[in-house]
């Protein structure tokens, strides 16, 4: 499965990425290169393997519901680029 | 009396009979950084009036007899992925310069609790992801033996910190082999504990399912000491394994006898320099005169496991890394729209090699893909893990070199992802597996380090600091340090 300029273009979209010309290029070749060796997989077969999302024998873990003290919102919003009235800032969304 | 080069144990040994002072050790540590940190660039950040500050408190409890931990006292750092709370903590990433912490990682507290001494946090490759820490978004860190070798990645700054006496010991984590590959480098000991035994909690995530902090030291006897510390269950982390932690000190045997070990041949073949395979029969043949029996072995999807490690690590890192948009925390770029915003700060924050495994990982889990790849490297990471069950049914634990060569020249990969990502070829399916991993270094070749690898069924940690100690005593392959003088 090649990949083209316009799928890097789509995927970049998704990833919330800019990419330059340059860019564009430079990734596609590499991914390309990065995915003929990700063929490897089909050589096996593996229509009767279940997935393995996981190692441990995990299950959902859940906790009492309790309430318990939060992070003091000043602290929460110490690391904020921009902040207003106990709020995070952004730039206007419509 | 060099302290900076004392191991922890020996170091415990010497404040506990009060020969020397925390604040002595921990002004002796910060000379050497100071001494031969330009040089090697191991540290993002060097927090020296803490540190010392902490220690002297340290002392003061000492002097009024408290009960101590044998960690107590030592100066340490860890990797800029662990969250250390009030001090800066940026995955050597653009995009978090800024970022610090409004608390402390599990295993940060842990460390604290037990009176150890935060010296600073080290380089790394961005976000974990790289093999060589060319990719850090700052500045390259050096191999201790070999200023124009790279340290291995992405732990090499934590690597290449001990290896140069600059902390007693480190903390990493290993994703693919970011802390047995970079300790192989830079010959130093480093464990990558089993999945779920070490707390995640604090750790900045790169691929969840894989992701495992562990140590890094001089020799055996630290690494049990600190997994002691750090290792066992914890509520905030719902991957944390819900087990018993045993004092791992008591593995610290000389005796393997009737221990019986696997070589996997395809761990042996092409690829792997000869002279590191070399080094490998060495160690076997040691092992063997000690009373184990080492037999060869086969895993046979080894080869499958570098495709399907990139392909779970990048759909992982693609989710995980879409939390770096600019609203909350570390950079952003002003932009007029808010769409617009989260494409400027992350193109600008982020590096190349970051990007190329968002990408990676966001079509692998795209629509009309997720079949052909994500799924596809589940189902393969089923059958490397039976690989793995199967041997173990036979055998105590498996040797294997860590990396097929010893530390290469910067520039020397840094344009070829797939020759990069080669390099972890050793190390990859113990995480796709969840097992850990212990790489020891064993020899050099042309001055640098050798790393030898022992591999062990879930939560036998115990097993492998039983070898790696027997191969310590009992010969001196294990101290490739004497090489390094003259370099820094």
């Amino acid at each position: 499965m090649k990949i083209t300029v316009k799928d890097v273009e789509h995927v970049a979209l998704l990833a919330r990425l800019d990419l330059t010309e340059q860019d564009k290029e430079k990734y596609t070749q590499s991914l390309n290169a990065i995915l003929e060796y990700m063929e490897k997989l089909n050589q096996i077969d593996t229509s009767n393997v279940e997935p393995t999302a996981h190692v441990l024998p995990l299950k959902n873990v859940f906790r009492e519901d309790k309430l318990h003290r939060t992070m003091d919102k000043e602290l929460v919003l110490a690391n904020a680029p921009e902040e207003e009235d106990g709020c995070f800032k952004v730039p206007r969304i419509v | 009396m060099d302290l900076y080069k004392k191991t922890a144990h020996e170091l415990s040994s010497l404040l506990q009979k009060r020969e020397v002072s925390s604040e002595e050790l921990t002004r002796s540590v910060l000379d050497r950084i100071n001494k031969v940190e330009e040089k090697v660039k191991a540290f993002v950040t060097v927090t020296g009036e803490q540190a010392l500050e902490q220690a002297r408190e340290i002392d003061e409890k000492r002097a009024r007899g408290e009960a101590m931990s044998p960690l107590a006292g030592i100066p340490m750092a860890m990797k800029d992925n662990i969250c250390t709370k009030g001090v800066t903590t940026t995955c050597a990433s653009k995009i978090l310069y800024n970022f610090v912490p409004p608390y402390n990682a599990t295993v940060t507290e842990k460390l604290l609790e037990a009176g150890t001494i935060l010296l600073g946090k080290c380089n790394m490759d961005e976000f974990a992801m790289g093999s060589s820490n060319e990719n850090s978004g700052f500045f390259p860190t050096r191999n201790p033996h070999d200023l124009s070798a790279v340290p291995g990645g992405s732990s090499g700054g934590a690597a290449a910190a001990v290896a140069a006496d600059e902390a007693v010991f480190t903390l990493g984590s290993d994703t693919g082999g970011s802390i047995r590959q970079p300790a192989a480098f830079c010959g130093v000991v480093g464990l990558k504990p089993t999945y779920g035994y070490v707390p995640r909690y604090g750790l900045i995530a790169y691929a969840s399912s894989l992701d495992q902090i562990g140590p890094l030291t001089k020799d055996i006897t630290d690494c049990a000491l600190v997994l002691n510390v750090i290792a066992g269950h914890d509520p905030k982390d719902s991957t944390s394994a819900p087990v018993e932690v045993p004092d791992f000190t008591r593995y610290l045997v000389d005796d393997v006898k009737g221990l019986k070990i696997g070589i996997p041949k395809e761990y042996m073949g092409e690829g792997i320099d000869p002279r590191i395979a070399a080094y490998l029969k060495q160690a076997a043949a040691k092992l063997e005169e000690l009373g184990a029996v080492c037999e060869e072995v086969s895993l046979p999807h080894t080869e499958y496991a570098l495709p399907a490690y990139y392909i779970i690590a990048s759909a992982e890192a693609s989710s995980n890394l879409a939390r770096y948009d600019g609203v909350r925390y570390g950079l952003r770029v002003e932009a007029e729209d808010v769409i617009s915003m989260f494409c400027k700060t992350r193109s600008q924050g982020f590096g190349e090699e970051v990007k190329r495994r968002i990408m990676l990982g966001t079509y692998a889990l795209s629509s009309g893909y997720y079949d052909a790849y994500y799924l596809k490297a589940l189902k393969v990471r089923t059958l490397i893990k039976r690989d793995f069950d199967q041997a173990f049914l036979k055998y105590d634990c498996l040797l294997t070199p860590t990396s097929p060569t010893t530390a290469f020249k910067f520039g020397e990969k840094v344009n070829d992802p797939l020759a990069m990502y080669l390099s972890d070829v050793c190390t990859i399916p113990i995480n796709l597996a969840g097992v850990p991993g212990l790489s020891l270094p064993f020899g050099t070749v042309e001055g640098l380090p050798v790393g030898i690898q022992f591999i062990g069924k879930p939560f036998g940690e115990g097993t492998l600091l039983r070898v790696g100690y027997a191969l310590e005593q009992n010969t001196d392959l294990t101290k490739p340090k004497a090489q390094m003088e003259g370099v820094i």
